[in-house]
């Protein structure tokens, strides 16, 4: 087994751990750091569960090695919680719209609403509809995860929702 | 009022952030992992298994082949177990087989250190296979001469049921009357939860411990005893949250396996983790069915005599069987009336497919397909309204059905058609879209559909519940019935508070099922839990109120019968004088040197009703003729499940419902090679499961009448969602183009034949 040394910064805190080179960034987080929110639904990149953003960025990190994450800014759901234990927007809107149901989408799908919302662009339904076109739900019909993500999306750009 | 409001999920803060386990989270990073070698043939037997390369593989703990397991026949079927031989699920599968019967069927299991040496392990395993012939179809299947799959069941024919009302030859001579008769046709689907099955198991105390994600943890404890040959109590089963299940996680999936190869090395942790691609072929999938549906008709529309034939197609192995095109039977019986007969025979027919089992609406959105788009064919051959003909010939109000003695309380169909014409602008648009010309044309289509509440008078229906009041005034609720994301933990505990008279946060549910320490319910399927969970949470929610107001008798000597809990305090209802605090009084209770008691609650309820669920969807469509595309412009659902215990959360179950009938009707269909019966789209690329770009806004309405058999008004809704789309969206595309599909999905290879045949092309 070849192993290489992977230094990261993982929600905001530098970290480093050896990893089999084969591994994807989807079980470092996982097995490695307990970062259990990376949820594996396919592990070829269709589905979206495992969706963290790198240096800002959406992948999927079952299709990204962990190898190549050396150096790069990894964020999960894990991270947005705040100091004190306080919910982010996004996280909050997720709970007050019934976006939520098996949960087992929610993290890909939050993650994605972060790079959506940090764009600081306004969007419109049809152009929010591709942009979480990635991730795969099947007990929401996604109606209200679009809503949980609309509204967000307005309220930070100071839009009345 | 606590029943009746859209209260936040009290699971949807640990999922937001991530603290929410499911099974993959909880298991230990020192599990041994488990592979298993399916069939690369439709139908054989294992010669030989050559396992001296894999053997090899460093890291390879055992090797398990079909060979070596225990030869305990057992049924996977989540129904509660029968004690009458002639009711039980038929026991046809073994841990591993020699005589495979589907490509996918299972044949060896590797255990390893790790994933990568378990599957390199299963890579270089050899199977020798006798190859026999094979058959997929069900029709094909049933004719003499066609590959056997099981020496007991000849022509393949699993089961065959029907019942006849009135006399249907007879009927039919009736002068006048216009024969409309076709065939509808339903393809293999698959749930598609976001998680895949996975399990694993260790021995602990004298037992086998199983973590799974499953909907049946009390179920699947039976199914593993009887796998294993081991006495029932020797089983224990955690079910953690689960990422979705739909009806394929009502099965015994590979828990059995999970649990005996554990036994198989010295009772390890062994993990069963199955890849989407195993998950779409060796799990279950949803049946498909051809129906064959005829009605003799007078000019004005009245029914007269109906016959429904069905052949359902079960693949290889029993599963659920039989009672998915049984459910559709009675639908097709009760949600019209003929004048004078209706006649029914259905089959469910063993081929070499993948298992069909439970998925979400059991048989019924097939049937309803069926049913629904032969009532518009009916229309049409008839030159009426396909709602007027609908409206004279659906269920009347006070209809009872001899055997299930479920009545038709309200006028729930008139209602909910009266909401979807409103919505979708009925009357205006299927004027205006008749007739078009050119290659982009509109149409509008609806569907109602029946649907009833849990399995009674089928099998049992019962549910356990316990309390438990704690130091603080709160309790702890426990139940058999499982959370699968429907939300049932939080409707539980609205009900727990508003029979309880305290409020949500003290209700503290126990989300997990663990088999050694929760009472026994069957768990999450037919639409049954908010309904049966609600007798056994409000009688034990009455005991335990009973117990808490005697010992509030005790304190402060008022009579008990004067006293109510309100707001978690013990009011005085003569005086409205607070006595005490639910809070004082738990804590008093507890602690007290005089008379200490822990006062708890538990009962069985054992539920012998049910009730209808009926409703409709109203579709608009855009039809491009030259792409054969149907854009889906409008979709609306609308149903009578009776009060709503949480608005917000049943609307949302509607969505998700709308979205899977959105994918049977237009996109999704699990294809296999004629040639070879191997799967051919078994991943989420090449099946086409909707995504957000396929869908149009969803709209999910009610009508609320109170379910009078029902504890809190309530009946199904898990369920019926998915029904009622896939016909609409195919009666739209009828209104738009003049041509009837009969055969889903609705994707362009089907249309683009059709097109062809009519003209259009």
């Amino acid at each position: 087994m070849q192993t290489q040394l992977v230094k990261c910064t993982i929600n905001g805190k530098h970290t480093e751990t050896v990893v089999d080179v084969r591994a994807s960034l989807t079980d470092m987080l996982r097995n490695d750091y307990r970062l259990t929110s990376v949820k594996k639904g396919c592990e070829v990149g269709e589905c979206g569960a495992c969706n963290v953003l790198i240096d800002g960025e959406c992948f999927n990190s079952c299709i990204y090695l962990a190898v190549w994450a050396d150096g790069k800014n990894i964020r999960t759901l894990e991270g947005l919680l705040g100091e004190n234990g306080e919910l982010s927007d996004i996280q909050q809107a997720f709970i007050d719209e019934a976006a939520v149901q098996c949960g087992f989408c929610t993290p890909g799908f939050i993650m994605s609403a972060i790079e959506i919302l940090e764009s600081g662009k306004l969007y419109t339904r049809d152009e929010l509809r591709k942009l979480l076109s990635g991730h795969l739900c099947r007990c929401t019909g996604y109606e209200n995860i679009l809503n949980a993500v609309e509204k967000t999306m307005k309220r930070r750009l100071g839009i009345e929702v | 009022m606590i029943v009746g409001k859209s209260v936040k999920r009290v699971d949807a803060f640990d999922k937001v952030t991530g603290r929410a386990l499911y099974t993959d989270d909880m298991a230990d990073k020192s599990a041994l992992i488990a592979k298993i070698v399916h069939s690369t043939v439709a139908h054989g037997y294992v010669k030989s298994v050559d396992i001296s390369e894999a053997e090899k593989v460093e890291g390879v703990v055992k090797i398990v082949t079909c060979f070596d397991v225990p030869k305990f026949k057992f049924p996977t079927a989540g129904h509660p177990w029968s004690t009458d031989p002639h009711h039980q699920d038929v026991s046809d599968r073994l841990l591993l087989t020699e005589h495979v019967r589907f490509y996918g069927d299972d044949v060896v299991a590797i255990v390893a250190e790790n994933e990568i040496a378990a599957t390199q392990a299963a890579r270089l395993v050899k199977v020798e296979y006798e190859e026999l012939p094979f058959v997929l179809d069900p029709l094909e299947s049933m004719k003499d001469g066609a590959p056997q799959l099981f020496e007991d069941y000849p022509n393949n024919i699993l089961n065959h049921t029907g019942y006849e009302d009135g006399n249907y030859e007879e009927a039919i001579k009736d002068p006048g009357l216009i024969k409309i008769e076709g065939w509808y046709e339903t393809p293999i689907v698959q749930h598609c939860h976001i998680e895949n099955h996975i399990c694993y198991a260790k021995e602990e105390a004298g037992k086998i411990v199983v973590v799974s994600s499953t909907q049946i943890p009390h179920i699947v404890r039976r199914v593993i005893g009887q796998a294993l040959g081991i006495p029932w109590g020797r089983v224990r089963v955690i079910k953690p949250y689960i990422g979705g299940g739909f009806g394929n996680k009502q099965d015994a999936l590979y828990e059995p396996l999970c649990a005996y190869l554990s036994t198989q090395v010295g009772g390890r942790l062994v993990k069963l983790d199955v890849s989407r691609e195993e998950t779409f072929v060796s799990n279950r999938v949803r049946h498909p069915i051809k129906f064959h549906l005829t009605t003799y008709a007078r000019e004005d529309g009245t029914f007269v005599a109906r016959r429904m034939e069905g052949f359902s197609n079960q693949g290889a192995y029993t599963s659920h069987g039989h009672g998915i095109v049984a459910k559709g039977a009675t639908g097709f019986r009760q949600l019209y009336q003929s004048e004078l007969a209706t006649k029914a025979d259905v089959y469910t027919v063993f081929t070499n497919c993948p298992v069909a089992g439970a998925m979400r609406g059991y048989g019924i959105p097939q049937a309803m397909f069926a049913l629904e788009s032969h009532i518009e064919d009916c229309a049409k051959a008839l030159g009426l309204d396909p709602m007027a003909i609908r409206t004279k010939n659906m269920m009347p109000v006070g209809f009872v059905d001899g055997f299930s003695k479920n009545e038709n309380y309200f006028d729930s169909l008139n209602q909910v058609i009266e909401k979807g014409k409103k919505y979708i602008d009925w009357d205006r648009k299927f004027a205006e879209y008749q007739n078009q010309t050119g290659p982009i044309r509109r149409g509008v289509g609806m569907a109602i559909f029946w649907y009833n509440t849990a399995v009674w008078p089928i099998s049992l229906e019962s549910c356990s519940c316990r309390m438990v009041l704690n130091q603080d005034g709160s309790i702890q609720l426990q139940l058999g019935e499982t959370e699968i994301g429907q939300g049932a933990d939080t409707v539980f505990s609205q009900m727990a508070a508003e029979t309880l008279g305290i409020g949500m946060d003290k209700v503290h549910i126990i989300s997990t099922q663990d088999t050694d320490l929760t009472p026994y319910g069957t768990g999450a399927y037919a639409s049954r839990q908010t309904y049966i969970g609600g007798f056994a949470i409000k009688q034990t929610a009455l005991i335990l109120k009973d117990k808490i107001l005697e010992y509030a008798h005790y304190l402060c000597r008022m009579p008990k019968f004067d006293l109510d809990i309100i707001d978690g305090n013990v009011v005085h209802l003569t005086t409205k004088r607070t006595l005490i605090s639910l809070e004082e009084l738990a804590t008093t209770a507890l602690y007290s040197l005089e008379r200490s008691e822990h006062i708890t609650a538990e009962s069985t309820y054992q539920c012998k009703s049910n009730a209808f669920s009926l409703g409709c969807a109203f579709a608009e469509v855009e039809v491009d003729i030259p792409l054969c595309k149907v854009k889906l412009l409008n979709l609306i659902n609308v149903h009578d499940c009776g009060q709503l215990i949480n608005p917000q959360l049943a609307e949302a179950q509607v969505h998700g419902g709308m979205s899977m009938a959105i994918g049977f009707g237009l996109s999704e269909q699990l294809l296999l090679d004629p040639k070879t019966g191997r799967p051919l789209n078994n991943n989420l690329l090449d099946y086409k499961l909707s995504t957000t770009m396929d869908h149009p806004h969803l709209e999910a309405q009610f009508v609320e009448n109170f379910e009078p058999t029902s504890a809190y008004g309530t009946k199904a809704l898990g369920e019926p969602p998915a029904v009622p789309g896939a016909p609409a969206i195919r009666n739209a595309v009828l209104n738009a183009t003049g041509v009837a599909i009969n055969k889903l999905p609705l994707n362009p290879h089907n249309l683009f034949a059709r097109f062809k045949e009519e003209g259009l092309l």
